[in-house]
């Protein structure tokens, strides 16, 4: 098994994917239980796949469809929607400008 | 009463002869909650009030309807809820501090039919945020302890509701087991938990950790009760279009019929270097008691037990991280720098395993390992019915002992993960007792076997009865 060491530069990638922003000592802890991890789960690449599919819904279901129309018993009504929220206006969440001028 | 004691078979017989009420069954919860959870830490909220009217409602109801316990085969059962699951006006963190304060506008399809068969919800326990953990340590709240010895793990990521169930607060805790965690705490509490086949019960409303792979299971103090719960909680649900059209067995029904000439694998992949040899011995004497009722026992294999972790945290990560990507902060809730460490990780982690340039070499091949495994099983179950092994290598670690070491960690799973990875459902039962800790023993069997486990399980702990041992709270 290849060692692996992350840099500080792959772990900050792999952070902003993942929409997070580290801290210097999560940084360092990061990297080295994260390479860790890596290291392990590469051991995976001496496995012989070869003509095996892919598994990703285990009971073999397909195509599991309902009608097209709302179901009234789990709809939330606006209210209900808004009442965990801190920020809001009207019947609306209010949320920081993405776009400016 | 003693909560220690009764279970659900027990509590409904009295409810129905009314030796005690649902009234003073749910007093007594809450009075030994309050005398015992400040040291164990089970419950994050309580739902006092609320139960104490719900249980004046089930005393009228017992007393007008004689029809009652037919219509609602859980009335007046003492339920603890892990906080994952959904439900409507009672706080739901998912043991998380990001969103803290959410109280959810709806329940939870298991939920609703729990409170349809007429339960009523204690409150909503401790766990590992977002159910990442085998031990209860990776809550952002105070981590809970075991029963049998407050120094040691519950296990997770369901700690609270088995340390809950363990210690008499409730008859029945709800968990979810996406890769450990419902067999780990029943095994490591001396309890029978159940997580059923992927798609068997419902899991919309329980907020989703790995969806692939979650399930939605319980532990109970017997198998009867295991049973008896599930036969609620199973179902299509067209709220959840990965649960499976398939009929809901009658589980209790089965209980007591024989188990001759069934055949028992013994995966020797499983009784390997780094279990225990104490935990060994235990399941071997187990396996004799089997074997009295009739049961065959031969060793089998199932070849890429080696690479089941490994594909198993490539798989799982990937999923958290799309499903955790919701919690911004921009609707409600905290933002994603209040996520905990483990969260961060596997964050990280399936970002990775994701990300352009490594999507190939990591998550497409651990999908087609996940199809070896599979395969292993399906192999397996052609040979023999069912699959027995140790529910972990060790006995329940101590507090701290594996918490800068997130490897180790998860290596705790090492038995328990590969059967969520082929979806099919296990059944950890009390197998006794090392250095007064208990030993939980596994029984797997093929997709949607649910009766076929308890019914093993059901003859094995009429003879053994383990579950009678209730914890001392050593080191308390």
């Amino acid at each position: 098994m290849a060692k692996k060491n992350l840099t500080t530069e792959e772990i900050l990638h792999i952070a902003k994917l993942g929409n997070l922003t580290l801290n210097k000592k999560e940084i360092e802890v990061f990297k080295k239980q994260l390479s860790s991890v890596i290291e392990y789960i590469d051991k995976l690449q001496e496995v012989d796949i070869k003509d095996i599919e892919p598994s990703s819904q285990i009971t073999g279901l397909t195509d599991v469809l309902r009608e097209d129309k709302v179901e009234e018993s789990r709809t939330l009504t606006s209210g209900e929607a808004l009442a965990n929220t801190k920020s809001k206006e009207g019947n609306l969440f209010k949320v920081k400008a993405i776009l400016t001028e | 009463m003693d909560l220690l004691e009764l279970t659900i078979k027990d509590a409904s017989e009295k409810l129905k002869k009314g030796v005690f009420s649902c009234s003073e069954l749910i007093k007594e919860c809450f009075t030994t909650i309050k005398k015992n959870d400040k040291k164990i830490n089970a419950f994050l909220t309580l739902n006092e009030e609320e139960a104490l009217k719900k249980a004046i409602e089930r005393d009228e109801m017992i007393k007008s309807d004689k029809e009652i316990f037919n219509k609602k085969p859980l009335l007046g059962i003492p339920v603890a809820i892990k906080d994952l699951y959904t439900t409507k006006g009672i706080k739901t963190t998912a043991g998380s501090k990001i969103i803290k304060d959410y109280s959810p506008p709806f329940n939870a399809t298991v939920v609703k039919k729990l409170i349809d068969a007429g339960v009523i919800i204690i409150g909503k326990t401790n766990q590992d945020a977002w159910g990442h953990g085998s031990s209860g340590e990776n809550t952002d709240y105070e981590p809970t302890k075991n029963p049998y010895d407050l120094s040691r793990v519950p296990g997770g990521s369901s700690s609270g509701s088995g340390a809950a169930v363990a210690y008499g607060a409730a008859l029945v805790g709800t968990g979810t087991d996406t890769g450990s965690s419902v067999r780990l705490p029943a095994g490591y509490c001396n309890l029978v938990g159940l997580k059923p086949t992927y798609g068997r019960v419902s899991r919309y409303g329980v907020i989703a950790m790995a969806s692939s792979f979650d399930t939605i299971g319980h532990m109970t103090k017997t198998v009867y009760d295991n049973a008896k719960v599930l036969e609620v909680t199973a179902g299509l649900d067209p709220y959840d279009s990965t649960t499976f059209p398939i009929k809901v067995g009658q589980y209790t029904k089965v209980l007591g019929q024989n188990i001759k000439g069934l055949k028992i694998g013994l995966p020797k992949e499983y009784f390997v270097r780094g279990l225990d040899n104490k935990i060994n011995n235990s399941i071997k004497d187990s396996l004799k008691v089997l074997e009295k009722f009739g049961a065959i026992v031969k060793e089998v294999s199932l070849p890429h037990t080696n690479y089941a972790m490994a594909a198993y945290y490539i798989l799982v990560p990937s999923e958290v991280s799309s499903n955790l990507s919701r919690y911004d902060g921009v609707r409600y809730g905290g933002t994603r720098e209040m996520f905990g460490a483990e969260a961060k990780r596997r964050i990280m982690l399936g970002s990775y395993t994701l990300s352009s340039g490594y999507y190939d070499a990591y998550y497409l091949k651990a999908a087609k390992v996940r199809t070896l495994i599979k395969q292993d099983f399906e192999k397996a179950f052609k040979e023999i019915d069912i699959l027995i092994g140790p529910t972990s290598p060790t006995s329940p670690f101590k507090l701290g002992e594996k918490v800068d070491d997130p490897l180790q960690m998860y290596l705790s799973d090492i038995f328990l993960c590969p059967v969520n990875l082929a979806g099919i459902p296990g059944l950890s039962v009390p197998s006794g007792f090392v250095d007064e800790l208990p030993v939980g023993m596994q029984i797997i069997g093929p997709q949607f076997s649910e009766e076929l486990l308890y019914k093993v399980a059901y003859l094995f702990e009429q003879e053994t009865q383990y579950y009678k041992i209730r914890p001392k709270f050593k080191n308390g």
